[in-house]
């Protein structure tokens, strides 16, 4: 050990190293190549998840939404074919019977899975746009950025019915002039007049919904066309620790027995889990960080093997130097240590560089991507990944070196002398 | 110094065993300057070789400033060979990365001398040889006979018991030669113990004492009146 600290070790290992400048050049770029790519790869693909991460931020990730349809088989005396109507009843009944969930908001719509969009009229600007049904708990399963002065749906807005209405950025711009303040603002919804509440952002990702909503509190909504308990579907959230596929089961078994629905009666409630999507998004994700270590490690491997290589023929060509040096004194664990010192530092300073010039790759990336509409969102390589790529060079470059090293003591000084 | 007795090596070359040394017995004292002679295939560079531990004899007893020399590893071949011996070879062997200041420096950090010690004394032996303006040159940047004085002054750095020269004007013209072996016989004037193997006979008469190696024996092994180089130089 103490070997390692003698500044002596290091001058004679730096004499070696700087006076055989080529060598050392085509050693240091194999390894550096090899962690370049490590690098740019791990951070690659961590910015492809921290993307993924970024699209799915605005809805819960173990949300889903459930509808009804058709029955296609007969049930309880009931024939098959039946239309079924969620109720927002059925809403109570999930929330009370599922632990497994944490928000449920029943939500009305219209022109977005069928009916016409509702009508807007503002002087003399017109526009058609979605229009939801809502709860102020939406919210919380999925988020709605709500502009500076404007608020959701509450539940005073329910209880009272109020004609207020959260439009989207689109018919703001729309609607209003550039310069006017929305709020308090009065536009007509199918012939009702009602009050803008709050401008919400548009995040994209994740969903039917577009920069065009209109949200009116459920209750409104339901005076407005007509529909008494009628729900379209229910947006649902489940605790973070909870299984999302099995809540997904639980919740359409209990609107099966609530709609007399054979239990077998796949058609009869339609269902789509963002928790599963979003699992198997991340674990594309996850897919393809796994790979691009493997890559990554089997290109530094490469690259540690090329070092191996070229120390092997350079012991080669210095067999009469090792000799030499063996005749004046070197112990065999001295050259052993000389050659296994010398791969382990090319190899150090090949990995640092490698790392510095990825990193910065992944920075400019980073840089150039910004604004870009592809889940790519800051590219960083972790820590622990780093220091992992250090220690496995370190470990390399000694078994490399080991090669080479067995093998300049295995020659005999005075074969090595002999040498021409 | 040295005592050599019984000494045999043979190799085995495919089938047949080359006995190369067939028993020799001879004696080195200190301060002596001895030519070892022969005609190639003689035996002289394998006992220089087994003298300088760089070799190892099949049988006999070697002893070097009282130390019996036997069962060595390498690594003990190595601390003895930095402690005891200096070398010289006809090739010089100076390590063509290192200048001049370092090549001599080198015996010294296997000796872990620090480094600043290294140098004084690396300049100082280089100063003995004439050539300390040249210090930080490269050897390929020396003349054949600068290169053997380096590695004299390397050789003697260690301060070793024995100086092995091996040829060493064997890749010189003759003027450098006896230059070389001006250079020797001062060393030798100054109390140091020197071996030099040589097939040239004006090379052996410079030194005090002949040992002539014919098929792996001593056949002649006399004193004679040394020839001082500096009378050609």
């Amino acid at each position: 050990m103490r070997f390692l600290f003698d500044s002596n070790t290091w001058q004679e290992i730096f004499g070696s190293i700087g006076k055989n400048k080529t060598r050392t050049i085509i050693t240091i770029v194999g390894v550096l190549w090899g962690i370049f790519i490590y690098i740019a790869l791990a951070g690659s693909a961590k910015g492809l998840d921290n993307g993924f991460e970024k699209e799915f931020q605005s809805v819960a990730m173990n949300s889903m939404f459930v509808w009804a349809m058709r029955t296609s088989m007969p049930y309880d005396g009931y024939k098959t074919g039946r239309s079924l109507q969620l109720k927002l009843q059925d809403a109570e009944t999930i929330k009370n019977r599922v632990p497994a969930i944490q928000y449920i908001a029943p939500r009305n719509a219209k022109g977005v899975f069928g009916g016409e969009k509702a009508n807007i009229v503002r002087g003399q600007k017109t526009g058609s746009y979605a229009i939801y049904g809502d709860f102020p708990v939406y919210t919380k399963i999925s988020t709605k950025k709500i502009y500076d002065g404007g608020r959701f749906i509450n539940d005073e807005d329910i209880e009272q019915s109020r004609k207020v209405c959260v439009i989207g950025e689109r018919t703001q711009k729309e609607l209003f002039e550039k310069d006017e303040n929305p709020i308090g603002g009065y536009v007509r919804v199918d012939n009702i007049y009602f009050q803008v509440i709050g401008v919400h952002k548009y995040t994209p990702g994740g969903g039917f919904e577009s920069d065009g909503d209109i949200f009116i509190p459920f209750t409104t909504y339901k005076k407005l066309y007509n529909t008494g308990n009628n729900v379209d579907f229910f947006s649902i959230a489940a605790y973070d620790d909870a299984d999302v596929v099995k809540a997904e089961a639980d919740v359409k078994a209990i609107l099966k027995s609530e709609h007399h629905v054979d239990p077998k009666d796949e058609r009869a409630f339609g269902s789509f889990n963002l928790g599963e999507m979003f699992g198997k998004i991340m674990g594309f994700a996850r897919g393809m960080t796994f790979m691009s270590l493997v890559v990554g490690i089997a290109t530094i491997l490469a690259g540690v093997i090329g070092i191996g290589n070229i120390l092997l023929i350079s012991v080669k060509e210095r067999t009469k130097e090792l000799g030499v040096r063996r005749a004046l004194g070197a112990t065999p664990k001295e050259v052993r240590s000389q050659i296994i010192l010398e791969s382990v530092f090319l190899t150090m300073v090949a990995g640092i560089m490698g790392i510095i010039l990825g990193a910065g790759v992944l920075k400019l990336v980073g840089y150039l991507t910004k604004d870009i509409d592809m889940p790519y969102t800051n590219p960083t390589v972790p820590i622990p990944y780093v220091i992992g790529a250090l220690l496995i060079m370190v470990i390399l470059g000694t078994l490399i070196g080991l090669i080479p090293a067995q093998r300049a003591v295995s020659i005999k000084p005075i074969d090595a002398l002999r040498e021409e | 110094m040295i005592e050599i007795k019984n000494l045999h090596k043979s190799y085995k070359m495919g089938s047949n065993t080359l006995h190369v040394l067939k028993g020799i017995n001879f004696s080195i004292d200190e301060g002596e300057l001895v030519a070892i002679m022969g005609s190639s295939g003689s035996g002289k560079s394998t006992l220089l070789n087994i003298l300088g531990m760089l070799d190892e004899a099949d049988s006999g007893d070697y002893t070097l400033d009282g130390v019996p020399i036997k069962n060595l590893d390498e690594t003990k071949a190595a601390k003895y060979r930095n402690k005891f011996l200096g070398f010289v070879f006809q090739s010089f062997n100076l390590i063509n990365y290192k200048s001049a200041m370092e090549n001599v420096a080198l015996p010294l950090y296997y000796q872990k001398v620090g480094r600043k010690e290294r140098q004084e004394k690396a300049l100082k032996y280089l100063e003995q040889v004439g050539l300390k303006e040249w210090a930080g040159h490269l050897p390929s940047e020396l003349s054949g006979g600068q290169k053997q004085r380096v590695a004299i002054a390397r050789a003697m750095a260690a301060e070793p018991k024995v100086l092995l020269a091996d040829e060493p004007t064997g890749a010189l013209d003759s003027k450098t030669s006896y230059e070389v072996m001006d250079l020797i016989q001062k060393i030798n004037d100054a109390g140091n113990t020197i071996l030099v193997v040589t097939h040239e006979p004006d090379i052996a008469n410079m030194c005090k004492r002949i040992v002539h190696l014919k098929d792996g024996v001593i056949v002649e092994d006399k004193k004679i009146k040394q020839v001082r180089a500096s009378a050609y130089v």
